[in-house]
């Protein structure tokens, strides 16, 4: 009984938040990771780009709720998704012809093109700031709770509950949906395949006849889409704020880093280890040992290894590790 | 410039003319600055009651009141002990109704107001550090010390029954001193406290925060935030994880926003924030007749800062600071008849008469300890998702 006490806390404050955590940070991570192989440079504009999507699907669903078009148990949001991913696509091809196309015809070096998006990023900021205001929204609706800790408790008779959010569930559904049909298009399509040899050798690609215009055009739709997708499940699952996006830039850059940048595979394996880590290294383990230790051995303090005011610089120092020991990341992407 | 400096002049020319008998009391308050929106209506308070003095003619065989403001800027200490300085040298006041924010008026107290001698009265500042402030006996303030309201949190929680609790407070002055007076408070009258964490605002995601919280565990979360910040998203997942099912809030969360944001889902939940059933609060607001805002924070007290002082000349006999300053709590505290604002004529009378009055103003004015108010305070509890008073201490 005292084991899955432990085990029902561990993962109520733990595995299942890490979980979706891991799965938004993931999603980051991977669009951060394809312009870093496909197009060779680290998108500060990453972060701000998923505010920009989440702004649109928020606004969106608030037109859909306010016509009455709703799914029942599940948030709204959802269907303001496709929206909002038409609406950021449609920002990064701007910005893409304004900006970033002036440089690559000039063959830039990569640390331009970094500074370059971090031009972007400020834009982006500030347009997301004008339009919908640096407030906290909410546009989360639907069913709260997949299931709920009082209820867990009745059903079980433990002392200690499980809650489980809808978004939570959904965020891991989703992800696991669009990492499925991004790995599907970059190995089966003839158009995920012309990037991925883009990705590996430019001059080769080039040579057999592959429109390098055409192949950037797909990244940044892929790019938007998923950074619409992570954006809105991040902000429906906590709250819709743009200065938060901003920060999560950090633990996007930590988790494509660790995974290894340019390897789709390794900013998922990232996104979960940063997730993971700042999660158990900031949470305190004296309910769980409590149940699990013999009375003799109980903590009597928190055990809690770091405050959660240092959340944030569990990410650096992973990534400082990650940089020091494999430069390449876990994964073997490419030499940051 | 030209305006301003005919202003001066003007003043300068008033100043030169005051007759012996005037009296004059700066009102020194932060006009820019941080809280530059509050402070307009603070100074209006200030002077109502001043004017309301002068028209009666009672004080000191008639004397008139006059207001000299001067800037405090509320952040910026050396700034504020100038303008404070100006008051005292060159427009000689007797009295200074201010300061309004806890820094500077403790800068104003030490480089000022002690080493020339004048009595000292912040309708605002609630620092409990001003408690033990040396001030040879010459600074007071109608706003209560935080300190305060930990007391008055540990009693509430004490009569409820909790003996443990787990307390979190937003990362910033007004959080940790209040958590700290709080958790003094409560332990020295047998309670525990099982952690006290910080929160930083404007977070997404609170869940690890709570994570923490829970391990450490208790009946129930003390949350020393602010309603529309991190206080609230500390709650919102205390309550998704089923950390904890009732709270208590001091009065930074208690808002229209808490009942929005939470409804039934917090029933149980206690608090407190500084409030009165004191008759005075209507009558402040029935003198005010909508010359300003009554209800703008601070600005009460400082009606009550402003007639404290000249009630105390009154008693005194004298505009002189060394003698009145003895007379304030004397006239601010039991016994005597209850004043109450717009009755400060009949104040005057009666301690021209040699009587005793127990000043109780717009907001329940009760001089306690080093001469800082008591604090009146509204305990509520969170019945039905609405918040209700429970009672009034």
């Amino acid at each position: 009984m005292d084991f899955l006490n432990a085990f029902v806390a561990l993962s109520n404050f733990v595995l299942v938040p890490a979980i979706a955590y891991g799965s938004q940070l993931a999603l980051g991570a991977l669009g951060v990771t394809l312009i870093y192989g496909i197009l060779r440079f680290s998108n500060f504009a990453h972060g701000d780009t998923m505010a920009f999507g989440a702004m649109i699907a928020v606004l969106a669903t608030w037109w859909l709720q306010s016509i009455g078009v709703g799914l029942g148990p599940l948030p709204t949001a959802l269907l303001a998704l496709p929206i909002a991913i038409l609406g950021c696509m449609l920002l990064v091809l701007i910005t893409d012809r304004l900006v970033y196309r002036f440089y690559r015809e000039q063959k830039a070096k990569p640390v331009i093109l970094v500074i370059v998006s971090m031009g972007v990023m400020f834009i982006t900021n500030g347009l997301v700031r004008f339009v919908i205001g640096p407030d906290d929204q909410n546009f989360a609706d639907g069913e709260r709770f997949l299931i709920s800790a009082r209820d867990f408790k009745e059903m079980t008779g433990l002392e200690e509950g499980l809650a489980i959010k809808t978004t939570q569930g959904i965020t891991v559904v989703v992800a696991v949906i669009a990492v499925a049909l991004l790995f599907w298009f970059l190995n089966k399509t003839r158009t995920g395949k012309s990037m991925r040899a883009y990705s590996d050798n430019e001059d080769l690609a080039l040579l057999s006849g592959i429109n390098p215009e055409r192949v950037v055009m797909y990244t940044w739709l892929i790019v938007a889409a998923l950074a619409t997708t992570a954006g809105v499940l991040y902000g429906l699952d906590k709250s819709f704020k743009p200065f938060v996006y901003f920060q999560l830039l950090l633990p996007i850059f930590a988790s494509a880093i660790v995974g290894g940048l340019g390897n789709p595979l390794g900013a998922i394996a990232g996104g979960f280890i940063i997730a993971f880590s700042e999660v158990t290294i900031t949470y305190a383990w004296k309910k769980v040992l409590t149940y699990l230790a013999p009375e003799t051995l109980e903590p009597s303090g928190l055990v809690q290894l770091l405050s959660t005011d240092y959340k944030f610089a569990v990410s650096f120092v992973i990534l400082l590790i990650v940089l020091l020991f494999k430069p390449t990341g876990l994964f073997k992407g490419k030499a940051v | 410039m030209k305006k301003l400096l005919t202003a001066t002049a003007a003043t300068a020319l008033m100043a030169g003319a005051a007759m012996a008998e005037d009296v004059k009391i700066g009102v020194i308050l932060g006009f820019t600055g941080p809280i530059e929106s509050l402070t307009p209506s603070m100074a209006d308070g200030a002077e109502l009651a001043m004017k309301e003095v002068t028209d009666s003619g009672l004080l000191l065989d008639g004397a008139t009141v006059t207001s000299v403001r001067a800037d405090s800027t509320c952040v910026d200490a050396g700034a504020a002990t100038a303008a404070a300085e100006r008051l005292v040298t060159s427009d000689k006041v007797d009295g200074i109704m201010g300061a309004d924010c806890s820094g500077v008026t403790g800068a104003i107290l030490s480089n000022v107001a002690v080493p020339n001698g004048v009595v000292m009265i912040s309708p605002s500042a609630t620092s409990p550090a001003l408690s033990d402030a040396e001030d040879n006996g010459l600074f007071f303030r109608t706003a209560p010390s935080d300190a305060r309201q930990g007391e008055i949190m540990t009693q509430v929680l004490l009569e409820e029954g909790i003996k443990s609790v787990a307390l979190t407070y937003t990362n910033n002055d007004y959080g940790k001193g209040l958590a700290d007076s709080f958790q003094q408070a409560f332990e020295a009258a047998g309670g525990e406290v099982t952690i006290s964490a910080a929160h930083e605002d404007g977070k997404a995601d609170y869940s690890a925060e709570v994570g923490a919280l829970a391990a450490a565990g208790g009946d129930r979360l003390v949350v020393a935030g602010y309603v529309d910040q991190g206080g609230s998203g500390i709650v919102r997942a205390a309550i998704d994880s089923g950390a904890f099912d009732t709270f208590h809030f001091p009065d930074g969360m208690i808002g229209s926003k808490l009942e929005e944001n939470f409804g039934d889902e917090i029933d149980g939940s206690t608090g407190q924030h500084p409030g009165t059933d004191s008759p005075g609060v209507a009558k402040y607001e029935e003198i005010v007749a909508g010359a300003f805002d009554a209800t703008s924070p601070f600005t009460p007290e400082s009606y009550d800062a402003a007639a404290l002082i000249m009630l105390a000349m009154q008693a005194a006999g004298s505009k002189n600071p060394a003698d009145y300053k003895e007379k304030v709590m004397e006239v601010a505290n039991e016994p005597g008849e209850k004043i109450y604002p717009g009755e400060l004529a009949k104040a005057l009378q009666i301690l021209k008469d040699g009587g005793d009055v127990d000043y109780v103003g717009a907001t329940a004015v009760e001089l306690i300890g080093p001469g800082e108010s008591a604090g009146n305070y509204r305990q509520i509890v969170i019945d039905g998702g609405k918040i209700t008073t429970a009672k009034y201490r």
